[in-house]
């Protein structure tokens, strides 16, 4: 299965404001800790060692 | 009762070899008396060979050092004949705790499935082992031990090599066969051939000490991550024999090694694990570095290298001591066989892939766990402790959580000595696995699988309890007549009562374990190497195609 790039959730808006909100009056060293927590339990949600590594490498060719 | 090990003093006594005009011939000189030297020189001279084993010091390890051995490397002290006093000594353990902070973050148990005759790990300090070792070294008629005999030139000849070695009178030189290095992380052998262990350096201190106190802590293994009492560093706790406990504390790269391990830099950071009220007397203390490295090859013509010359890892994980046992348990059975001449010499390149291939696992997974202990950038030291936070209540972060992946032996699955599968199996028991061991009966009496198979190839025949036909037994007997000798082990379902057939040795699968962990059913044959690694299994037995497997797992086909 690969990477799904393809728009998949509904309310984009909502998810958005979502994720900003859940930083929200964090220090950068908190919002830090929020994102690596929130790449965890996704990552283990998606399971899929394959589709995995192609957002890790998706991600990092980006920047 | 046990001697002081750590200030035995083992007496240099000159040798007739210092006085020859001629350099006197051996067939194999092991350099380092260390537990891998020790346990390679035992093997060799229980085979019946004459080896020679030179030691540059005249004392045993000080100080505890390897501490934990697992559950394969005992088996090996059992097929050696030093086992029970190693694991009677040891102290056996199954649960760890991991701490973040000031709470529990995660709790396992090694706890072995029924049906082991060895625990997962027993912690036992290295001057026990090198004792116990010793001690059951000594008592071989043709193991000539040599302490002070230092290593200090090494020149290759086209059938051996030419030792120069140093003594209290002197140099003396000497010729060998076959050359085995055990001679530690900083290897003499390895520095005269001009030779590299290249790998990660990891630039962080651990404090070592060895404390002596009486503690009714439970008898686990406790690893803190960023504890109250040693701020972002990590910390372990293990006990020893005797009343002596393990701790590392990690101190990082900054820190002095000479200046921290003054007992008044010490002690303090002890108080603050302890508390101020318990009594304890420091034993040892030592501040170390590690690398993750190896030696591009273990081979080099007549020398081989064993141990931490070949291969280093973290500490995390107990797999420098217990994978140089496991290189022992490799190489002596092969070298046998070469200086027999029952074998040609590139049997021996099979030791060396073998245990190159079990280093780089080894290797990995020692990194993997320092990555985890001591992060090196911020965005690690971030996820790394975003699991712990995780690991108290979500399962999946527990499996993240990596104090040390605790050593388990390599499954030579891709050995060119095994034979590949022809009929279907499942289960673990694949082509280069270690065999599992299981209760058996024997006689009647109770008693384990593995104390019957290895040291030589054993082919190991399940049969559903019927009398085996006339043929097949003397089929299996005949095995042992072979160029290569292959013991015959008949396995009988519990209950069954084979009639003993002269030259078979006949084990009744007391609880069923066997023939479900070998995944056997009545006629499937199963061939272990001389080390107790499966080299081949078939659903039925045919002694031709056994016998060009023993020719495929000793280069002789």
């Amino acid at each position: 299965m690969p990477l799904n790039t393809e728009p998949a959730i509904a309310r984009p808006d909502d998810f958005y404001e979502a994720l900003i909100d859940a930083h929200r009056d964090l220090t950068a060293e908190q919002s830090a800790m929020v994102n690596a927590r929130l790449i965890l339990l996704l990552a283990n949600h998606v399971g899929d060692m394959e589709v995995l590594r192609e957002a890790l490498a998706r991600a990092r060719a980006g920047v | 009762m046990d001697r002081d090990y750590q200030t035995l003093v083992l007496d240099y006594r000159r040798c007739d070899d210092q006085a020859a005009a001629v350099p006197a011939r051996h067939p194999v000189v092991v350099v380092g008396a260390g537990p891998v030297g020790l346990a390679t020189a035992i093997d060799l001279a229980q085979r019946g060979l004459r080896v020679l084993l030179l030691d540059d010091d005249d004392r045993l390890s000080v100080g505890s050092r390897g501490l934990c051995y697992s559950k394969r490397t005992l088996e090996i002290f059992d097929r050696l004949g030093c086992g029970q006093r190693i694991v009677d000594k040891g102290i056996s353990w199954n649960v760890g705790k991991v701490f973040f902070q000031d709470a529990l973050a995660y709790r396992f148990d090694l706890l072995p499935e029924a049906g082991h005759r060895r625990p997962a790990f027993i912690n036992l300090q290295q001057y026990y082992l090198e004792g116990y070792l010793h001690d059951h070294a000594a008592a071989l008629e043709t193991l000539d031990i040599r302490w002070r005999n230092r290593l200090v030139g090494l020149e290759r000849l086209e059938d051996g090599v030419e030792l120069t070695v140093d003594t209290p009178d002197g140099a003396y030189r000497l010729r060998c066969d076959w050359l085995i290095a055990c001679d530690g992380a900083r290897s003499p052998t390895r520095a005269l051939m001009g030779l590299e262990s290249k790998g990660r350096v990891f630039r962080d201190r651990f404090l070592i000490a060895d404390v002596r106190m009486t503690a009714d802590f439970p008898t686990e293994r406790w690893f803190w991550f960023d504890p109250p009492f040693h701020r972002n560093q990590s910390v372990l706790l293990h006990r020893q024999a005797d009343d002596v406990w393990r701790i590392d504390f990690q101190l990082g790269w900054d820190a002095d090694p000479e200046e921290e391990k003054k007992p008044e830099k010490v002690i303090p950071r002890i108080r603050a694990l302890l508390g101020e009220e318990r009594e304890f007397t420091l034993d040892w203390v030592s501040v170390y570095t590690f690398a993750c490295r190896r030696m591009e090859r273990f081979r080099h013509g007549r020398v081989i290298f064993a141990g931490d010359s070949a291969h280093g890892v973290s500490p995390f994980g107990a797999r420098g001591a217990n994978s140089g046992i496991q290189d022992a348990d490799n190489l002596a059975w092969k070298l046998a066989l070469v200086l027999e001449g029952k074998a040609p010499d590139r049997l021996l390149d099979s030791y060396a892939s073998e245990r190159e291939f079990a280093a780089d696992e080894n290797i990995l997974n020692s990194t993997r766990s320092t990555d985890f202990i001591t992060p090196k950038s911020p965005v690690s030291r971030t996820f790394r402790d975003a699991v712990l936070s995780l690991a108290g209540d979500c399962a999946f972060a527990r499996r993240l959580v990596n104090s040390g992946r605790l050593s388990v032996p390599s499954v030579l699955a891709d050995s060119p000595l095994n034979t590949p599968d022809g009929d279907a199996f499942a289960g673990p028991m694949v082509p280069g696995a270690p065999a599992a061991d299981a209760p058996v009966r024997r006689g009647g009496a109770a008693d384990w699988f593995l104390a019957h198979v290895g040291q030589q190839f054993t082919a190991v025949f399940f049969t559903g309890g019927e009398p085996l036909a006339a043929e097949t037994a003397s089929a299996l007997a005949g095995l042992a007549a072979g160029p290569i000798p292959v013991r015959a082990v008949l396995v009988v379902p519990a209950g069954a009562t084979a009639a003993a057939a002269p030259g078979l040795t006949v084990l009744e699968d007391a609880e069923g374990l066997l023939a479900l962990r070998y995944d056997a059913r009545p006629g499937t044959v199963h061939l272990l190497r001389p080390d107790q690694h499966v080299c081949a299994r078939w659903r039925s037995f045919d002694a031709g195609r056994l016998r060009a497997a023993v020719a495929t797992a000793t280069c002789t086909a």
